[in-house]
């Protein structure tokens, strides 16, 4: 049942909260709504932050979801630099971080996740950052350019793009990995190999299997990364990229099921009818796997954007998507498409040397994940092998002068 | 500025200022326009944005990419005169541009 003049309160102004303000309106939400958000300018896109924007591509323009007049036009509360305190379900109200309290009768949690920060020494140094925000990326803009050294702690995706920007930039730039291959948490072995090629073909130096023990600075400033074999890298900038953690205390606190991210159903709702959550603080189902996940990426934030307020708005759910995420370094485009859980085996189509390839993960004949490179046939067609469970005969899926459109026939 | 009418698949019409230099998908998202999702934001990566353009402007909007020829392949209902419209600089010369945005781009 839905009630068309509902006040909707939705904390945190990421790309969820932008996107579900937005899609309440669309949908016809006619009650008030509040959007509050911690940073000091409307929604926007994080993905160009570490490509685009650090390049000199974009500017904040280009990056904001929609222009700051649009959420007044649309009878949007957007109150930014203001960070939720406190939540209390028996009164449905928040307190905010300034002191007023809101009122709610319906709340959406998109506080997302923030930047893990190393606990070692020499860690707020000045020079030493990570990238998450809007001033995260116009401190690490600055700091890079022709001949300055940058190091990177962490090769995952944020890493390897700020490395790959680095370098169109013209800095010297050492990634510093803590397992023994890049991207490990997210991409297979060949896909790891095919990344250090490619960086070290662009001038990148690596450090895998390493640990990083301090920051070492002069004046305050960061000179250095120490390792635990003593060595030290210098640098004229570190940015620490190691992965992000669910703002979900606020709804710990308040006693939300909570399991590293607030627990959701399909319709983003959590374990209190009235409130929902989305994004990147979402633990949520994944029916295509059978099981929960959080994930991080703007596909998961819009779609649970969508789940919640259809369901606010009492439209029917929308259908399942399939996950996927994308990341783009130098000339290369990664598209991958699902998560390679229960795999069985691994199928190869087209050429690594050429830089036109895709990984296809397989449980049996059915493709659970496809990372493509430069391949958006592959990308694209998975997406649809994934969703719809159609197995695949291996042998036509390994040959690339059968095109991706038989394949799924 | 460029004038550019976009038509939603139900024949509704929005005719938009866009300042050149945006993209005809940032015309339309900036300014709230249904009919066109972009979710990766104009990195090529989605095929969301899709539209078709008025057969007397297709030419002036350019040529497709080798990856947007690729991601368009994969849409439904792709045409002619289908364009991702990420990839379509606005300039003074799209001013009068049209475009018909498909029934969804999901």
């Amino acid at each position: 049942m839905s009630n068309p003049a509902a006040h909707v309160v939705i904390l945190g102004a990421g790309h969820a909260g932008g996107t579900a303000a937005a899609l309440l309106r669309q949908y016809g939400h006619e009650g008030p709504i509040t959007l509050v958000g911690e940073e000091p300018i409307p929604p926007y896109q994080r993905p160009p932050l570490s490509k685009a924007w650090l390049k000199g591509e974009a500017d904040a323009d280009s990056l904001a979801l929609k222009p700051l007049e649009f959420y007044a036009e649309n009878g949007i509360d957007f109150r930014p630099g203001v960070k939720a305190a406190q939540l209390r379900r028996g009164d449905k109200t928040v307190v905010l971080s300034d002191g007023q309290t809101l009122s709610y009768d319906i709340l959406i949690l998109a506080t997302g996740a923030r930047a893990i920060a190393l606990p070692i020494p020499g860690a707020d140094l000045a020079g030493v950052m990570a990238l998450r925000t809007a001033a995260d990326a116009e401190q690490l803009k600055a700091a890079v350019g022709p001949g300055k050294r940058l190091a990177v702690v962490g090769g995952g995706y944020i890493g390897l793009e700020v490395a790959a920007s680095g370098r169109a930039l013209g800095a010297e730039v050492t990634v510093l990995e803590r397992e023994t291959r890049l991207l490990a948490r997210v991409a297979c072995e060949q896909l790891s190999t095919f990344f250090r090629d490619y960086h070290e073909k662009h001038g990148v130096t690596f450090e895998l299997g390493c640990s990083v023990t301090g920051f070492e600075g002069k004046d305050g400033r960061v000179t250095g990364v120490t390792l635990a074999d003593g060595r030290t890298i210098a640098c004229d900038a570190a940015v620490v990229g190691v992965g992000a953690a669910p703002n979900d205390e606020i709804a710990k606190d308040a006693g939300l099921e909570c399991a590293r991210g607030v627990v959701v159903d399909l319709d983003a709702r959590t374990s209190d009818p009235d409130i929902f959550a989305i994004g990147d603080v979402a633990h949520r189902p994944m029916p295509i796997y059978d099981r929960m996940f959080r994930m991080e990426s703007v596909p998961n934030a819009l779609e649970q954007a969508k789940q919640a307020a259809s369901a606010i708005t009492g439209r029917p759910r929308p259908p399942g998507e399939c996950p996927w995420q994308w990341s783009d370094q130098y000339d290369l485009k990664l598209q991958i498409a699902g998560y390679a859980f229960d795999v069985d085996e691994i199928v190869v189509r087209g050429d690594p040397a050429a830089a036109k390839f895709a990984v296809f993960h397989l449980k049996g004949n059915q493709v659970q994940a496809v990372e493509a490179i430069n391949a958006p046939p592959e990308f694209m067609m998975g997406k649809q092998l994934i969703l719809n469970r159609k197995p695949v005969d291996k042998t036509k899926l390994a040959d690339p002068t059968v095109s991706m459109k038989e394949v799924a026939a | 500025m460029a004038k550019i009418t976009y038509v939603e698949h139900n024949g509704t019409e929005h005719v938009i200022d866009v300042k050149p230099g945006l993209s005809v998908m940032e015309g339309a998202v900036k300014n709230n326009i249904p009919g066109i999702d972009a979710d990766c934001g104009g990195a090529c990566a989605c095929a969301t944005c899709h539209v078709y353009v008025d057969p007397e402007w297709l030419a002036k909007t350019g040529t497709r990419s080798a990856m947007e020829e690729s991601m368009l392949d994969f849409a439904d209902g792709v045409e002619e005169n289908s364009r991702l419209s990420c990839q379509i600089k606005v300039t003074d010369e799209l001013d009068g541009l049209v475009v018909t945005m498909p029934e969804s781009q999901h």
